[in-house]
């Protein structure tokens, strides 16, 4: 993974130091409420409904052991003793308090971690495959791209003051694990037909109250131009994008209102003037960035022997054979597999995480896997590099702490924001709704008979929990003060993206678990030969799903 | 009286007058005058000793791009702080039409942007409702940075 140099290090020191500057001033009243709100979202501080929340950066999902640790430490001594991983891969603080943020800053400094970006109209963190550099099914690791430009847009002296709020985010392989087309800008690494790498862009992507799946805006840039490419969209959108009302203002809205094409040529003349300039890539600087992102040291491996020794221990253990079949995925490396470790346990909100947990994972990770962990926009932690044979062993340490539910990509893996127990942009609440579906369907073989089912709950229109791009979206929304939620069917977040559509009429908290029960006893209805439910809603379509809730 | 702004790093006293957008009356001495001024008062304001423009952050430097020469400065205005249009118009006066003569922010931006504006071309600040002697510690926020500015047109891989 990437390590910071001196100079990197410097950078986050120093910021670190202006924060707190920026913190004295305002609690000596010398700088504004408004004035403060921008440079603490800048710093990833939102105040929240009974407490500020820092989201903590880490960048394109991959962190470590060490870092782990003092993530442990902050949320005990800081914090609840609990922290909250987000749909962004990064991880949430609900309880520091204001005059202890820079505190809290200099701690994650000394790990090389920081909150910078994570929040406010600026250039976010870069997101990427949470198997990124271990996946069977990739083409280059994205990672060292994502670097390139963690470090362009860290600190861009023109873009931290955008219209909105700005989201890139990579994939290279075959499924996309990154939901890049969800992106203000997704960026696919792709080869050319002599085999030089690239850029298939795409723009204007994004949730929120205006969903939209973004548009191709370059089939093949090639690689040395990313930075200088990137530069001109943002120019484009900072000068272009409505500023007059913020539901208007992320790019999607400028991209749809000028067309694709009106839009690339505004982006080409910026580019022109950009182009084999001095931000142009070099190879020196791709071999630097790769440097750090190196395949570890693996151990050679009969991979075949491997996978039958496994095979006799998921036999004579069925809770370990569920577990292998759905938490483990194929590796590029003989012999290795990579793990999910469940944040969706019954009982506890989605993406959730103690600190005792947070230990527990540092130590499995430093065991099991190089000292390596990665988040998962799907709020779950990744342990990547696994040789098989010590995955009973990893399983066994992993159901001691609660990371073994044999749930990821099934029912109960849901996304859930962390809705109105905590956000005070909610309309609702979320958390309970999740506990409540994942009561409801405990039985861990009728969920395994649904198959896989992406369940995404929002607590408002901002989209957190990505409700749009769920096979099963729900919505919490206000009716004249109540709480209610509104049911989508149909989206997903894969190559073939779709957005979901509105069943009908919202329900009431208590009625949501029954609904989606007769959801989901309509979809057995109807599948036919195994057939996935979004393959059986995108056949039958809603009228069948909506005749079934609304039945009088 | 004249008052005080940063100036290439240092507090100087200000001789210029600002228009508010509604003028119609030109005043001697030096002014910066609001665009609108400047496109129904072309024939007068131009060649004039001392001259500056400003722009509002609806207004991007295109408007005056074949006009630099007139201007001694252009100042480029901060409605709210938080409108960072003025970033990019910064950047492109001096990148894309090579104007070389002092780019002004004003209006509502706040000292914790002084470093980024600096990268973006600007090299005087009319901050108002801050104290100048303890804005001047800002740009030095940050002892380098990753990408390409007008401050240092080479970004960080080119150098390290």
């Amino acid at each position: 993974m990437y390590i910071y140099n001196q100079y990197d290090q410097q950078l986050v020191d120093e910021r670190v130091a202006q924060y707190r500057g920026q913190t004295e001033r305002y609690l000596a009243g010398e700088i504004s409420d408004e004035q403060f709100l921008p440079l603490r979202l800048q710093n990833g501080l939102y105040i929240q409904r009974l407490a500020p929340m820092l989201r903590v950066a880490i960048p394109y999902g991959t962190f470590n052991s060490q870092q782990m640790r003092k993530l442990a430490h902050i949320s005990r001594h800081y914090d609840k003793g609990y922290g909250h991983f987000s749909t962004r891969q990064n991880i949430q603080l609900n309880w520091p308090q204001l005059e202890e943020v820079p505190d809290i800053l200099a701690e994650l400094a000394e790990v090389q971690m920081h909150a910078i970006q994570t929040s406010g109209n600026c250039i976010r963190n870069t997101t990427t495959d949470q198997f990124a550099g271990a996946a069977a099914d990739e083409l280059e690791d994205p990672r060292p791209y994502c670097e390139i430009v963690r470090k362009w847009s860290t600190f861009h002296p023109e873009f931290a003051f955008l219209p909105r709020k700005f989201k890139i985010a990579f994939c290279a392989s075959k499924a996309d694990r990154a939901a890049i087309q969800m992106h203000d800008i997704g960026i696919e690494v792709v080869h050319n037909a002599s085999g030089e790498t690239g850029f298939r862009i795409l723009v204007g992507g994004g949730l929120g109250r205006t969903p939209v799946i973004g548009t191709e805006i370059i089939e093949f840039l090639p690689k040395q131009h990313l930075i200088t490419y990137l530069e001109a969209i943002l120019r484009v959108y900072n000068q272009l994008g409505r500023r007059d009302n913020k539901y208007k203002a992320r790019i999607k809205i400028l991209v749809r209102a000028m067309g694709i094409d009106a839009f690339r040529d505004k982006v080409e003349q910026q580019w022109a003037l950009l182009k084999d300039g001095p931000s142009t890539l070099t190879e020196e600087e791709f071999e630097r960035s790769k440097s750090y992102f190196h395949s570890p040291e693996y151990i050679d491996v009969d991979d075949s022997d491997a996978d039958l020794k496994l095979q006799q221990q998921a036999l004579q253990d069925p809770g370990f054979g569920n577990w292998l079949k759905r938490n483990v995925d194929a590796h590029q490396a003989p012999g290795y597999a990579i793990v999910t470790l469940s944040l969706k346990t019954t009982g506890y909100a989605p993406g959730d995480i103690s600190d005792v947990q947070m230990e527990a994972v540092a130590d499995m990770a430093e065991q099991f896997s190089f000292g390596e962990i990665r988040a998962s926009h799907q709020q779950n932690l990744v342990l990547a590099h696994v040789r098989k044979e010590q995955l009973f062993a990893l399983w066994e340490q992993a159901k001691t702490f609660g990371f073994a539910t044999p749930n990821i990509n099934y029912l109960t893996d849901m996304i859930c924001c962390p809705g109105g127990d905590f956000c005070a942009l909610a309309n609702a609440k979320s958390l309970p709704v999740a506990d409540a579906i994942q009561r409801k369907f405990d039985d861990i073989d009728y969920m395994y008979d649904l198959g896989e089912i992406d369940l995404n709950i929002s607590g408002c229109m901002n989209a957190c929990g990505h409700h749009h791009i769920g096979h099963i979206g729900i919505l919490g929304v206000d009716k004249k003060g109540k709480e209610f939620y509104q049911i989508s069917l149909g989206g997903s977040q894969d190559r073939d993206a779709s957005l979901g559509k509105i069943l009908g009429p919202s329900f009431s908290q208590a009625e949501v678990p029954d609904v989606i029960e007769k959801i989901l006893n309509t979809y057995i209805s109807l599948r036919i030969d195994g057939e996935s439910f979004l393959d059986t809603y995108r056949r039958a379509g809603l009228a069948p799903y909506k005749e079934s809730v609304y039945a009088k | 009286m004249p008052s005080k702004i940063i100036k290439d790093g240092v507090i100087v006293d200000d001789q210029w007058l600002l228009l508010p957008q509604d003028t119609t009356d030109i005043p001697e001495g030096p002014i910066i005058v609001p665009l609108s001024l400047w496109e129904s008062k072309k024939d007068i304001l131009a060649g004039r000793e001392a001259l500056g423009v400003w722009l509002d952050s609806d207004e991007p430097p295109e408007h005056i791009a074949s006009a630099l020469e007139n201007f001694d400065l252009v100042a480029i205005n901060f409605p709210v702080f938080v409108d960072g249009r003025g970033f990019s118009y910064g950047r492109d006066l001096r990148e894309k039409y090579h104007y070389q003569g002092e780019v002004r922010a004003i209006g509502e931006f706040i000292r914790d942007q002084l470093f980024f504006l600096q990268r973006c071309g600007f090299n005087a600040y009319a901050l108002s409702g801050a104290e100048l002697e303890s804005a001047l510690d800002t740009f030095k926020d940050f002892s380098d940075s990753y990408q390409a500015a007008i401050d240092q047109p080479e970004p960080y891989f080119r150098r390290h």
